[in-house]
């Protein structure tokens, strides 16, 4: 096996033998039920009339339900990632864990990207199965199905990956802590700055919404997270909102028009420049 | 410059030493960090087949020497080869087996996977892997362990699994970065006989220690290295010529000892004095300087010199 294949396994059965995978599939489990049962108590609230919301309603309720839970979804993704991350190489490198294995004929880029895939396979995992769970489990209780589930997972993966390749390369330079908390502020500070953006829309403020578009180019997370808001919205919202004009699109939970291709280029662009930097910064680093 | 003399005639003497180029060679080979002088210009050749000892007290340089000849450190200045080849050439880390110093395995791993891994970053041929592992883990003493994972074993323990890695694939060159310092006294007897089971076979071993009599007990050369720089070389012989002469004595005042300056180098310890390198031949003219001072001999004990009575002699002149 290669030996970028090798370390990217090894990250993974880590993963699997400290029971990092077990935790947060029974925790996935947990939340997917709650929030099935939550679902489910919408298809039996009735309006003043006495009868039931019709299922258009139903919908648009749902629509913004699974919205705020997604985001608590990816929100624990970013955290996740970013937390494991942290400590990816600085942690095996205080440690001493890598010198031995460095003394092999490995490369220190085959280190970097092997940890970077056995990472990123764990957080596609955990994104297609716990999204694909949820999304089955309130289709089951509301009959709801989002317009775009497939976009809505690849998003969602996309921003767990974004903060997994800023924790490490935080990880070649900083300790363990240091960089996870420094990322987790860094998602923080991105989705803020989305927020900003979206105000200087309403406002129709050009600075303010510089701000949401450099932080988005900065830190892609935000970014992707709109695109799956965009991906849940059904189309009668998308209408709305656009016939709400730019008030429309000053909503933090509510997307007008999908991720532009130029953002999706630019993603795979900077995905690209975080490996190279921590390949580079890992591959000068004295150990 | 520190400069350790080439010896070739160690490697045409040991058993099973390969022909080709030195195990390893440097030449004014640095390294600083920042403004402190971890190593000061190291030349030295280690010939194949031999075991190499490489002693300083704690901070020395000994294992900046060692990281920067396996490449996890970037030299400042000078120039270094392993098996011939320049330091950090992938294809030559096949030939080299390392034990750190900070040695750290997977816990979530058991004895035989971790081994496994190694056989695999070697890379070594899968149809291999099995004997190789079963080797290892006999050569340590962990066979009845090698399913139980790594984080339930004791530091001497992992220890002996980071040895047993070292030795994966029979390496031409092993360097072993205090290779006993969680050992108790029969992990480190074992120790001493891996080290010569390599060396019968025709592996350099690069040992760095503090724990003198072990360096004492294998090495057929070494060299002391003190703030960055080695300050003496050889063979244990020719280290080890000197004679150390221990004098139990009373009725001398501290004036009185310090003139016995002209006998070298002493330590003073209540009655004892030990003259720390004395030609055998003077005895009796230190004895009767002593009496001369007025001083009441009841014992005089000369004796070969150690490496641990030259090491601390080298420190102390270095000091001066």
């Amino acid at each position: 096996m290669a030996p970028v294949l090798v370390i990217a396994r090894l990250t993974v059965q880590e993963s699997s033998r400290r029971r990092l995978l077990l935790a947060l599939l029974i925790l996935t489990l947990v939340v997917v039920g709650f929030s099935a049962w939550g679902f489910n108590k919408i298809t039996t609230v009735r309006n003043n009339a006495g009868d039931l919301l019709p299922p258009e309603q139903v919908a648009l309720i749902t629509s913004q339900l699974l919205i705020v839970v997604v985001f608590m979804f990816s929100g624990v993704l970013a955290l996740s990632a970013a937390v494991v991350a942290g400590p990816l190489i600085s942690g095996e490198v205080e440690s001493g864990l890598l010198l031995s294995m460095l003394a092999r004929p490995l490369r220190r880029s085959e280190v970097v990207i092997g940890k970077w895939l056995g990472l990123a396979i764990l957080v596609g995992i955990y994104a297609a199965g716990a999204g694909a769970l949820e999304l089955a489990a309130v289709d089951w209780a509301t009959g709801y199905l989002p317009p775009h589930p497939v976009d809505l997972l690849v998003y969602v993966a996309a921003e767990g990956l974004v903060l997994l390749s800023l924790g490490l390369v935080l990880s070649t330079r900083l300790s363990g802590i240091t960089a996870g908390v420094i990322a987790l502020v860094a998602w923080l500070m991105g989705w803020i700055a989305g927020v900003v953006g979206d105000i200087g829309t309403g406002l129709q403020n050009q600075a303010l919404e510089n701000v949401g578009v450099i932080s988005h180019l900065a830190l892609p997370s935000d970014g992707l997270w709109r695109g799956a808001i965009y991906a849940m919205e059904p189309d009668t919202l998308i209408a709305a909102l656009k016939a709400a004009g730019t008030f429309g699109r000053a909503n933090p939970f509510a997307a007008v028009d999908p991720p532009p291709i130029e953002f999706l280029v630019w993603v795979a662009i900077w995905f690209a420049l975080m490996l190279a930097l921590s390949v580079w910064s890992f591959r000068i680093r004295e150990i | 410059m520190a400069e350790v003399a080439v010896n070739t005639s160690a490697a045409a003497s040991s058993p099973g030493a390969a022909a080709g180029p030195p195990a390893v060679q440097t030449v004014e080979l640095s390294k600083r960090f920042g403004k402190t002088v971890a190593l000061a210009g190291l030349t030295m050749t280690v010939p194949r087949g031999e075991v190499f000892g490489f002693l300083g007290p704690n901070g020395a340089g000994k294992t900046t020497a060692v990281k920067l000849l396996l490449g996890l450190l970037r030299k400042t200045s000078g120039d270094g080869r392993l098996l011939g080849k320049p330091i950090g050439d992938l294809q030559t880390r096949r030939h080299i087996g390392y034990l750190p110093e900070l040695f750290r395995y997977q816990s979530w791993l058991s004895a035989a996977e971790v081994l496994a891994l190694h056989c695999e970053l070697a890379p070594l041929p899968r149809s291999s892997w099995k004997d190789e592992i079963k080797t290892a883990l006999e050569t340590v003493g962990l066979s009845d362990r090698a399913n139980d994972r790594v984080g339930t074993f004791s530091k001497g323990m992992q220890q002996r699994l980071g040895l047993g890695a070292a030795l994966l694939g029979e390496p031409e060159l092993v360097f072993l970065d205090e290779p006993t310092s969680a050992l108790d006294p029969v992990g480190r007897h074992d120790v001493r006989e891996i080290i010569r089971g390599l060396a019968s076979r025709g592996t350099a071993v690069f040992l760095n220690s503090h724990l003198l009599s072990e360096v004492e007990q294998v090495c057929d050369r070494v060299a002391v290295v003190d703030h960055g720089r080695v300050i003496a070389s050889g063979t244990m012989n020719e280290l080890l010529s000197g004679t150390v002469v221990r004098v139990r004595v009373t009725d001398l005042t501290p004036a009185d000892k310090n003139k016995l300056a002209d006998f070298g180098r002493v330590d003073v310890e209540g009655d004892q004095l030990t003259f720390a390198n004395l030609d055998q031949e003077r005895v009796p003219e230190l004895v009767a300087a002593i009496v001369d001072l007025g001083g009441r001999v009841y014992e005089v004990a000369p004796r070969h010199q150690t490496l641990e009575d030259r090491f601390l002699q080298l420190l102390a002149d270095e000091d001066r």
